[in-house]
């Protein structure tokens, strides 16, 4: 589904993907992890485009983002995005946040889209909150409905950036809980996150970066027990002790 | 002071016409009103437009943008008057200046409204600029990602946030445009301070005469000032305070 093969990246003359390879099957959960400034927002946002590259090669569900002819939009409209800081559209209700690309992107008609999306909300336990505006719903909340929103595209895949890190401790639960539930259906996802109880439950492979680089990549629990590296050590014993 | 005072000067007929102080003055607002109106409606239009412009990653759009916003903002709006007036229709082909110059209906409120809408749509165009800047990066990332094109995230996302955030500093920028229409009187539009002016003259009453033009653009200014947060409060965002994060 997700082919990154020998991806390099700069800004300027800063490198910050350096011949990155890796890939994430159909039906797969693939996490990535590292230290902050490793280059793991920047990987993701290439899958969809919102970041360019300089080298090597990226194909999504077929589609190979390095050409030039390739219609950006129309591949965006298959590959769901959640971000950190959940990025609803503050100016529209719940339901019209998840409506709106239904309608403008996929020309489903209002009916359809609010159908649609008034059962992805339910699917999230946040029905009842459909007419409320994004402001007035919890940070948890406000990353469910972000879920659902990137759900109503029907997509072929999910990306996740750090889709956690921003909420409060309490709140963490409830958005992994629609995660795993996700994965559990065969959902493909790339989550950058340093959830690693969401790691060891879901993950098919963990890929771990340091300085733009993918230092190590490996089946889940093997990373967990042994990692191979020594930076990847070095990170897991920092974050495990939180 | 060896003043004459007399209130009564408006219902009184002016020298050589009909007509009474209080219609000229009354021609004079409704002319205020038309040019600054239309050059409001203009100065939004072009100012959303050029502004978006401004924050487009095309280098060449962006520095139109850029050109517009300090050509004109940085000639004096009288100046600016007199060369629309008189420059501009020197430079267009023969027929066309010419066509503008002799037969072009209602010449004088057309050239102050489009030459006041120009001045002001560059200072909305900043306001507008920084409105859109002032969004979080990420609302953009999230519009792309949901495979909209770059019109459709402005169209949806990024413009309906960022004109509610800047609606405090148009609305003096509306305030301003009934003030600067004023300067139309430089090229004979008669509106207000055109009014005032030949009132003054003829009634020997000034007065009571400037008094009257006050008090009519205090209303002009208020009326714009409340016309705009009627707008704000219907448009502030359940959740947010003050309609911003
Ligand atoms: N627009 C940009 N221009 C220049 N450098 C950038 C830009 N965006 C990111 N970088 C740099 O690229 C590197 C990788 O950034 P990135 O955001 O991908 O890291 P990350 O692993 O997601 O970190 P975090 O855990 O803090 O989110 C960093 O060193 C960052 O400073
Ligand atoms: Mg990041």
């Amino acid at each position: 589904m997700i082919e990154i093969r020998h991806l390099s990246k700069w800004y300027g003359p800063t490198q910050v993907l350096d011949d990155c390879s890796t890939h994430v099957a159909k039906g797969e959960v693939v996490v990535v992890c590292g230290p902050s400034g490793s280059g793991k927002s920047t990987l993701i946002k290439c899958v969809n485009g919102l970041e360019g590259f300089q080298q090597g090669e990226l194909v999504v569900d077929g589609v190979s983002l390095g050409d030039a002819k390739t219609d950006l939009t129309r591949l965006r409209a298959r590959v769901g995005m959640v971000f950190q800081h959940f990025e609803l559209f503050p100016h529209m209700s719940v339901l019209k946040n998840l409506m709106l690309a239904q309608i403008k992107v996929l020309g489903r008609n209002p009916d359809e889209a609010a159908t649609r999306g008034l059962a992805l909300l339910e699917r999230v336990g946040l029905k009842a909150h459909a007419e409320k505006f994004p402001a007035q719903l919890s940070g948890g909340q406000q990353q469910r409905v972000a879920i659902a929103r990137a759900l109503a595209m029907d997509p072929v895949c999910l990306l996740f950036d750090e889709p956690t890190s921003a909420l409060d401790p309490e709140m963490i639960g409830e958005v992994l809980d629609v995660m795993v539930e996700l994965a559990a259906e065969g959902m493909t996802m790339m989550c950058v996150t340093h959830e690693m109880g969401f790691a060891r439950k879901v993950a098919k492979r963990v890929v771990f970066m340091d300085h733009g680089h993918i230092v190590e990549e490996a089946p889940a629990m093997q990373f967990f027990e042994a990692p191979q590296s020594e930076r990847a050590q070095a990170f897991l014993s920092k974050i495990l002790h939180h | 002071m060896n003043y004459n005072w007399n209130w009564g000067i408006f219902l009184d007929q002016v020298k050589g016409g009909d007509e009474t102080y209080l219609d000229w003055l009354a021609t004079g607002l409704g002319w205020t009103v038309a040019v600054s109106l239309t050059a409001w409606l203009m100065a939004l239009l072009l100012g959303i437009a050029i502004g978006t412009l401004r924050t487009l990653p095309s280098r060449p759009l962006a520095t139109f943008g850029a050109a517009w916003v300090e050509l004109f903002r940085n000639l004096p709006l009288l100046v600016q008057m007199f060369l629309w007036f008189f420059v501009v229709p020197e430079l267009l082909p023969k027929d066309w200046g010419l066509w503008v110059k002799r037969d072009m209906p209602a010449k004088e409120f057309i050239t102050a409204a489009v030459c006041l809408g120009l001045f002001t749509s560059s200072r909305v165009a900043e306001q507008v600029r920084s409105g859109i800047q002032s969004l979080p990066r990420g609302q953009m990332h999230a519009a792309l990602a949901m495979g909209f094109t770059l019109p459709q995230a402005y169209r949806h996302v990024l413009l309906p946030q960022a004109l509610r955030r800047v609606i405090p500093p148009l609305t003096s920028e509306f305030m301003n445009v009934f003030k600067n229409s004023s300067v139309a009187f430089a090229i004979g539009v008669m509106e207000l301070t055109f009014q005032a002016r030949q009132m003054q003259e003829d009634s020997e009453q000034g007065i009571e005469t400037y008094v009257a033009v006050t008090i009519l653009y205090f209303l002009c200014a208020i009326i714009a000032n409340r016309g705009m947060a009627v707008i704000e409060a219907r448009s502030r965002i359940p959740g947010l305070i003050g309609g911003s994060h």
